[in-house]
């Protein structure tokens, strides 16, 4: 197990190389660059010549690129160019705990709304619970963030006024480095950017449960366990729920591209100081360093989430070994 | 079952009404299909909407740009009362239908744009990118898909490593930086054969370059379930057959293999079609979709949320667009699933 970990890691740092030369090579292409504007007006040349020699952007690209691993190797992920006074490591020391709270929080809730209502649905088959929970499904992985958000600001934010439409409730130094204080303000403003989030995922899992649930109810085991006199209730806790959640281990992968997708959308809906509103900004202010290295973190999130994901299914299903 | 008891004769008076019609996996499908009223109803509103979309001009009260600063955020029927130098801007003009051309029917824009028209051009860039997104898709993963399965050995290794290094990508930040880096490029004025993609995408309104970023990363899951399938197929007797009377890899692939693994695939990509329709949506609300004036539901939606507290409809009428044809598509993909996959059949 240790060793197909360390295989896995080791694997995927080509994979991540990749990605940083691709994002580098890309953002460098750009027409434009950090230094291009000064607010409205062109920044005069001689200003912009002195500026892009302070951070080496005269050089040819590839040492620009060489300089920019080693600058990672140390662990400094560069310097912001139009803000001189923070760094890229400041930013992301401000802005990923909140991505990764708002995400986190939406997962649980998925989690926690779609696992039980895809149980409920799949026991009380073709009953109206079951037609209630697969219609909300449907409609719940149907409507996107971007109508989500709005929609929930305008009924609990501008009609009922009782939840705060935007920012968020936390700010830094973080517990840990990346937990919040659990204020009530905290609370409050979290409710409606994860419910946005979570809705679609927690349908998607309450769908997913619930088909994958009535296929194990079929199986041949479950019969077995029947016909050896077991109770249904003990049928379903001990034998079918388990099993049924394999598949639903799956859709953490693209549950991790939904979080992130998620994140862009509502962060900027609710206007929250989180990764995915400053990688939007970073593109477009030609911050090379802070885009170069947001797309790193998101490489390296994914790549660490679907080993997790791979983890998963060896534990909940001991046929899976690795060798 | 009653089978054990029944003679020869009660048996065959049982299949008697299969004779003389054979029933094909294909017309099942189609027939348990119909039995879904949720995916039919689906299909007939996608259907309508497709056929709005298509003669946009003629269903519009309006074009979608054509702006009268007067009526800059009109609530929903909105009486536009029309004088003679308006008139000009109402291409009903001397049809019957004049009526819709006095009223703002669901309000318009910040710009004075009538809403029902600008939903109506938008529900164009949706239903382009379903159909371009998933057909790209289908198109080119099933393409890899055969040819990594079919051949097999060192091919497939190489072309599956592909595929597994481009999954390990974080694929929206690509597809974002590459229509940023298409966006900066058709801004730069190139010549060339980029000078000609451009100018073709500035004349769909930004759609091309989107479709090519979208593209790009979205046949990936379709290859792997195309090889997955050939793997399974390749061994059969029928190919063997067809191979043992001499048919080369062509005449195997197009003509015994491809019919008999595409519906699987087909399935699965009309599952895909919701998302496809998501993500334009997604791109074009941050402002890296379709180019403005060019109507696309994520645009107005961007345009119209910040604005909410005064003018709800703004955001709620492209939004409730929206989400209907994105149900719409889920219902129907459902339903076509849970026609062809013959495990859930008679339940």
């Amino acid at each position: 197990m240790t060793r197909y970990i360390i295989r896995r890691l080791i694997v995927s740092i080509p994979v991540l190389f990749a990605i940083v030369l691709f994002t580098f090579a890309v953002v460098h292409a750009l027409p434009g660059g950090p230094f291009s504007t000064v607010g409205e007006k062109a920044m005069p040349e001689h200003i912009r010549l002195i500026m892009e020699r302070r951070y080496g952007l005269d050089q040819p690209l590839y040492i620009q690129f060489w300089n920019y691993l080693k600058m990672l190797a140390s662990g400094d992920l560069g310097p912001m160019m139009r803000m001189p006074s923070q760094t890229v490591n400041d930013i992301v020391y401000q802005t990923w705990p909140v991505s990764i709270q708002l995400g986190s929080l939406a997962v649980i809730l998925a989690f926690a709304i779609g696992i039980p209502a895809g149980i409920l649905a799949a026991l009380k088959r073709n009953t109206w619970i079951d037609y209630t929970a697969t219609f909300t499904a449907v409609l719940g992985v149907s409507i996107n963030n971007i109508v989500l958000g709005p929609l929930l600001i305008l009924i609990f934010g501008v009609w009922l006024k009782v939840l705060p439409i935007a920012f968020w409730g936390a700010e830094p130094p973080w517990i840990l480095g990346f937990l919040p204080k659990p204020t009530w303000n905290f609370w409050t403003h979290a409710v409606l950017p994860v419910v946005t989030l979570g809705t679609a995922m927690s349908a998607s899992i309450a769908r997913l449960t619930r088909a994958s649930l009535l296929e194990v109810m079929m199986s041949d085991y479950i019969r077995t366990a029947r016909a050896k006199g077991l109770k249904e209730r003990a049928v379903i806790i001990r034998h079918a729920l388990k099993n049924s959640l394999i598949p639903v281990a799956t859709i953490l992968g693209p549950l991790l591209a939904g979080v992130l997708t998620g994140t862009f959308v509502v962060e900027q809906i609710f206007a929250l100081n989180g990764m995915g509103r400053q990688f939007l900004m970073s593109i477009e202010q030609r911050e090379y360093f802070l885009l170069s290295s947001l797309t790193l973190i998101y490489s390296i999130m994914l790549v660490l989430g679907n080993l997790m994901v791979d983890i998963m299914y060896a534990w909940l299903d001991p046929r899976i070994r690795f060798d | 079952m009653a089978a054990e008891s029944a003679s020869i004769e009660e048996l065959a008076q049982a299949f008697e009404p299969m004779k003389g019609k054979p029933r094909s996996p294909m017309g099942d499908a189609v027939r348990e299909f119909q039995r879904n009223k949720l995916a039919v109803g689906s299909l007939i509103f996608i259907l309508i909407v497709g056929i709005l979309a298509l003669f946009a001009p003629v269903f519009t009260p309006y074009g979608f740009n054509v702006q009268n600063t007067a009526y800059s955020r009109a609530k929903p029927m909105t009486p536009y009362v029309i004088t003679t130098d308006k008139y000009e801007l109402c291409h009903w003009k001397g049809t019957p239908l004049d009526f819709g051309c006095t009223v703002f029917i669901l309000g318009a824009d910040g710009l004075g744009r009538d809403l029902l028209s600008r939903v109506i051009y938008g529900a164009r860039v949706s239903l382009l990118v379903a159909i371009i997104g998933s057909s790209v898709s289908l198109i080119i993963g099933t393409f890899y898909g055969v040819i990594s399965g079919y051949f097999g050995g060192k091919i497939d290794e190489f072309m599956m490593r592909v595929v597994d290094f481009l999954y390990a990508l974080p694929v929206l930040v690509i597809i974002i930086i590459m229509t940023v880096y298409f966006k900066a490029l058709a801004r730069s004025g190139a010549t060339g054969f980029a000078g000609f993609l451009i100018e073709l995408d500035q004349a769909m309104g930004g759609l091309l370059f989107m479709f090519i970023a979208i593209g790009a990363l979205s046949w990936l899951g379709m290859a792997r379930q195309a090889r997955g399938q050939i793997l399974a197929h390749k061994k059969k007797e029928y190919v063997e057959a067809a191979r043992s009377i001499g048919a080369g890899s062509n005449r195997i692939i197009f003509r015994h293999l491809l019919p008999n693994i595409i519906g699987p695939l087909l399935v699965l990509e009309s599952l895909a079609i919701p998302g496809y329709i998501g993500l334009e949506a997604f791109l074009s609300f941050i402002g890296l979709g379709v180019n403005p004036p060019t109507p696309s539901w994520g645009i107005m939606i961007s345009e119209g949320y910040l604005g909410i507290k005064s003018n709800p409809h703004l955001v709620l009428v492209p939004g409730a667009a929206l989400t209907f044809l994105t149900l719409a598509f889920n219902f129907m993909g459902d339903g076509i699933r849970d026609a062809v996959d013959p495990r859930i059949h008679g339940r």
